[in-house]
């Protein structure tokens, strides 16, 4: 039987964290910044935190800063559910309940150092990849170079737009846009976001690719890769599931014989060939 | 290696001698010659002649269908609740001693439930081999029809009287206060034996095909098998197959507030992984929509996740049959679905 633990920690058992600023980035989509009541959490790009509201209940959410980031750290919330409905209706000093943070499958930090990398964002899918993609920009003499491919559905559901601007004018990396459907006010790419991928200058073959966005995306990015004859252990993707306990007990986000929110929720693509229920 | 042997009568002076000095939970009866574990008030409510309970009494007891986890103000912060309740399980049979064993293993690795360990550590688990096998048991197909270790104290009913053997420290202290029990002597060992041997071909009521322990290789090439479709075309996804199952432990956590919003509660409720809407994220999408999906993954996980997940040889099917009792359209029988596997699929 298993040994008792001396410090009785309870993996359920949340810890205040205060609203810093609460911005709404459009209108489904808000900013929070957070800062611990207690100690400041020590995480990793990739890795998520249970969000609590009492009386609510509690919801997994993405860490969008980069462990670079010093003045707490940041989380996008989109409105979808009770608990999500709630959290948009945070202000400046309110408190909430944070459990985390989660998941030991992340973005591979040490091993892209002195790599070329690709980051493919669908829509909201940037949320989760931008902890990585500020981590790089903050330590860019460590990585060759950064690609960075957006696809959102249109003009109005784009955010973070200063930060993308921002993107845009660097000249030490390749930022590229697109919308799935222009109107009068976009100048830019219009299509799904693999309509980008010929137009990356960096060579796939030995860059690092990290993938994200919702579910039906990743079957369509990664048929478009496939003509690149690119490695699999070379591709990353981050899944989501039901994330409820994030400790690997209440079996919800399940996939196969993985725990999305144990040993993901970042995978190597290579290491879904066993799991026929990723993709 | 202390094995004692107390008559039945003196058994039950000395079962209600401990309920006297704490809570003992047991096999009763239960409407329509059923049987549950319940807690005992007497020794004259103690069946351990039953064939199986309606729920496994190691869900039952250390993850209860509903159990708060915290509670909390709203505003304010959150405590947890933990159940510091001592108890004696007495009764539980192998099978589910077995399922036991390995949750116990699950909610100690990776992330440690002080909640659920709680309670395992403030229980005495007295085990008790088979007397009557029920109409679906197939514990022998999955090497859980005896168990040699798990227990703190293993009762094995030898027709006049119990042998009762410790297995830890606990069971030691147990012994002790059964003052008026003798040792065991050979004889009482080989009737033991005896009992051992014949639920070994009692309690195989569906056979398989293979050895246990070779599930997860099987299931390796059944992904795409027909099985799965054609079974869950009848699946009513009712979740009765989770309900019952001893090694299922799947949750959903909820909280519930108090009417003026003031204070409140998290719970941990059992779920269901063949429940419709088990996977289903904010957005809508479902990752598991299809029964079979569903289907498939109950039995996968029973014969391959779960076991290699803890190294286990024995799968996380420990063959109690409930679920081949509580399934109306009766597809959910474990051995039907990896007998057809290997009839289909071979053995190498």
């Amino acid at each position: 039987m298993g040994k008792q633990s001396t410090i009785e920690k309870d993996i359920f058992l949340p810890l205040l964290a205060t609203v810093k600023k609460a911005n709404l980035l459009n209108e489904t989509e808000l900013y929070l910044q957070l800062a611990m009541n207690g100690e400041p959490i020590d995480y990793v790009p990739g890795q998520f935190v249970e969000v609590s509201l009492a009386g609510i209940g509690e919801a997994p959410v993405t860490i969008t800063s980069s462990p670079t980031f010093k003045d707490g750290f940041e989380l996008v919330v989109r409105k979808v559910g009770n608990v999500t409905n709630a959290i948009h209706k945070l202000q400046t000093g309110d408190k909430l309940g944070i459990r985390g943070p989660f998941g030991k499958g992340v973005y591979p930090v040490e091993e892209s150092k002195g790599r070329d990398i690709v980051f493919i964002c669908g829509g909201i899918g940037l949320v989760p990849q931008r902890s990585f993609i500020n981590y790089v920009l903050d330590n860019r003499d460590d990585y060759e170079d950064v690609t960075i491919l957006l696809g959102t559905k249109c003009q109005s559901q784009r955010f973070f737009i200063d930060e993308l601007q921002s993107w845009s004018k660097r000249n030490d990396i390749q930022f590229l846009e697109t919308v799935d459907q222009g109107d009068d006010c976009w100048n830019g790419n219009v299509g799904v976001v693999t309509t980008l991928i010929p137009k990356i200058e960096t060579k796939l073959k030995s860059a690092v690719i990290l993938i994200c966005g919702p579910p039906i995306m990743y079957k369509f990015v990664l048929m478009a890769l496939k003509e690149y004859d690119l490695s699999r252990e070379n591709i990353y993707l981050n899944l989501e599931r039901r994330m409820k306990c994030g400790v690997g007990k209440c079996g919800h986000c399940q996939i196969n014989r993985c725990y999305v929110c144990m040993d993901g929720p970042v995978f190597r693509y290579s290491d879904l060939a066993t799991m026929p229920e990723a993709i | 290696m202390t094995i004692k042997k107390i008559s039945k009568d003196a058994f039950k002076k000395f079962v209600n001698e401990l309920i006297r000095q704490q809570k003992v939970v047991g096999p009763c009866s239960a409407p329509g010659d059923r049987f549950e574990f319940e807690q005992l008030e007497s020794a004259d409510q103690l069946r351990l002649d039953y064939d199986v309970t309606l729920r496994p009494p190691n869900r039952k007891y250390f993850l209860p269908p509903v159990e708060t986890l915290l509670t909390y103000e709203v505003g304010g912060g959150y405590q947890s609740v933990h159940d510091n309740a001592e108890f004696i399980l007495l009764g539980i049979h192998p099978y589910d001693l077995v399922a036991l064993n390995q949750m116990d293993q699950i909610f100690s690795q990776d992330n440690y439930d002080s909640h659920y360990m709680k309670r395992r550590h403030n229980a005495t688990v007295v085990a008790c081999d088979v007397v009557t096998p029920s109409k679906d048991v197939f514990a022998a197909s999955m090497g859980t029809a005896t168990a040699k270790s798990g227990f703190d104290v293993l009762l094995t009913d030898i027709g006049d009287s119990y042998l009762m053997e410790s297995g830890s420290p606990k069971g030691d202290k147990l012994l002790g206060k059964a003052k008026i029990a003798v040792d065991a002597t050979t004889k009482d060992l080989e009737k033991r034996q005896k009992v051992w041997k014949e639920n070994q071909n009692r309690l195989n009521k569906h056979k398989l095909k293979c050895d246990c322990s070779y599930l997860p290789k099987l299931l390796e090439k059944a992904y795409s098998h027909p099985v799965w479709e054609e079974k869950a075309k009848t699946c009513f996804s009712c979740g009765s197959c989770n309900q019952v199952c001893p090694t299922c432990y799947c949750f959903n956590i909820q909280d519930d507030v108090s009417w003026d919003f003031v204070k409140g509660k998290r719970q941990r409720a059992w779920d269901g992984c063949l429940l419709d809407g088990f996977t289903k994220v904010a957005g809508g999408h479902e990752f598991r929509k299809k029964r079979e999906d569903r289907f498939r993954h109950r039995l996968y996980r029973k014969g391959k996740y779960v076991p290699e997940k803890i190294g286990s040889k024995t799968p996380a099917c420990v063959g109690c049959g409930r679920c081949v009792h509580a399934c109306l359209p009766d597809i959910a029988n474990p051995v039907n679905v990896y007998n057809r596997l290997i009839d289909d699929l071979g053995l190498k």
